[in-house]
C-alpha cells in the first residue's frame, strides 16, 4: 500500500505520520507543497501542524497551495484522503469537508488525552476495527466544530459523523466536550466516506512505552481494510 | 486604488477571543463595556483605477479567501 504525506511550511506532525504509516506496512512518500503532482497513493494525509503558520485562519492558506489541486482530484476520484487536526482545518477550507473549526470554547490551547466513540463503521477506516471507543490525543487551539443548520442537516443525513468525544465508558455529553465543538464531533467524512478529517491524533498512540496503543488499532485496521 | 474591508465573525458564532478582550478591558476599569467582537482588518492596494472594478475585485477575494463565508461576514468599508 502506497501513501502520501503532504509537508506543508509549518507542519509538525508529518514526521509522527510517517513513522505511523511505515510501522503498519505502507510504503510512505513525503511530498512538499510546491509539488504539483501526487505520486500513485492508496492514502493521502495532510497531517498536524500549523501549516503557514495558521495566518489568515487555520488550513486557509494551505487550501490554495500549489499541491492541493491534485489532492482534491485525488480525492473526488474516490481517494482516501485522512487529514489530522491541522489537515482537518485543510479539509474544511477546501471544503472537501463541510463546516469549519473555531477557537476553542474556553479560550485555552488544549492538550491532553481524549476519548472518542466511532460512530459510523461503514467506511475503509472504520470497517470491522476492533474497539469502539478509543483512547488519542489532541493537541489544539481551535478545534471547535461549527456548521450552519443545514450542514448539521446534511452531515447527520449522510451518516458523515465519524468520531464524537466522549468519557471512557463512551458517554456523549458536555464534560467530555473539550472544545464546544458541535455535537461533540470530533471527526466528519465527506458523504461517500472516503475522505476522513478529525482533530485527534492516532499518530501520537503507537506505542505503548510513550504513550499508547489506540492509534496502532486506528492504523493496523486501516491497512488491513485496504489489502 | 486602496481598498479596506473588514472580516468578522458572523453573530451567531462564537468569539472566545473577544469575551477575553472584553474581561480584560473590565479589568482595567472600563465597566460599561456590553460587549466585544474581534474580526480582521485589510488594506489592499489594487493596480485598477476604477473603483468599481477595484471593489468587485476585493469583494472576489473576499468570498475565495478572506472570510471563510461558513463562519465570517465581510464588508468593503471604503476605497481611495
Amino acid at each position: 500500500m502506497n501513501s502520501s504525506v503532504i509537508i506543508f511550511p509549518g507542519s509538525n506532525c508529518d514526521r509522527d505520520m510517517d513513522v505511523a504509516l511505515k510501522k503498519f506496512g505502507f510504503k510512505n512518500k513525503m511530498i512538499w507543497h510546491n509539488d504539483t503532482e501526487l505520486p500513485k497513493s492508496d492514502l493521502v494525509v495532510l497531517p498536524g501542524g500549523f501549516s503557514y503558520g495558521d495566518y489568515l485562519r487555520c488550513g486557509s492558506m494551505a487550501s490554495k497551495s500549489k499541491i492541493i489541486e491534485s489532492v482534491i482530484k485525488f480525492a473526488k476520484s474516490g481517494g482516501l484522503l485522512l487529514g489530522i487536526c491541522n489537515g482537518f482545518q485543510i479539509l474544511t477550507e477546501t471544503e472537501l469537508l463541510p463546516g469549519a473549526l473555531l477557537k476553542n470554547k474556553y479560550s485555552e490551547f488544549i492538550c491532553k488525552n481524549v476519548f472518542v466513540k466511532i460512530n459510523n463503521t461503514e467506511n475503509n477506516y472504520f470497517k470491522n476495527i476492533k474497539k469502539n471507543i478509543l483512547e488519542l490525543h489532541i493537541a489544539h487551539n481551535e478545534g471547535n466544530f461549527f456548521c450552519s443548520s443545514d450542514q448539521m442537516k446534511n452531515i447527520n443525513d449522510n451518516n458523515q459523523i465519524a468520531v464524537t468525544y466522549c468519557n471512557k465508558d463512551g458517554k456523549i455529553n458536555n464534560n467530555s466536550n473539550p472544545n464546544g465543538a458541535i455535537n461533540n464531533i470530533a471527526g466528519l467524512f465527506n458523504k461517500q466516506k472516503n475522505i476522513l478529517g478529525m482533530m485527534p491524533h492516532p499518530e501520537r498512540m503507537i506505542d505503548t512505552y510513550l504513550s499508547g496503543d489506540d492509534g496502532s488499532v486506528f492504523f493496523q485496521n486501516l491497512i488491513t481494510n485496504l489489502k | 486604488m486602496k481598498i479596506s474591508a473588514i472580516v468578522t465573525l458572523k453573530k451567531d458564532v462564537l468569539d472566545p477571543q473577544g469575551k477575553v478582550v472584553h474581561q480584560a478591558l473590565n479589568g482595567i476599569g472600563f465597566n460599561n463595556v456590553k460587549e466585544v467582537r474581534q474580526g480582521k482588518y485589510f488594506e489592499i492596494d489594487i493596480d485598477e483605477k476604477d473603483k468599481k472594478k477595484a471593489e468587485e475585485k476585493a469583494e472576489d477575494m473576499c468570498k475565495k479567501l478572506l472570510a471563510n463565508l461558513v463562519i465570517e461576514d465581510y464588508k468593503i468599508i471604503g476605497s481611495q
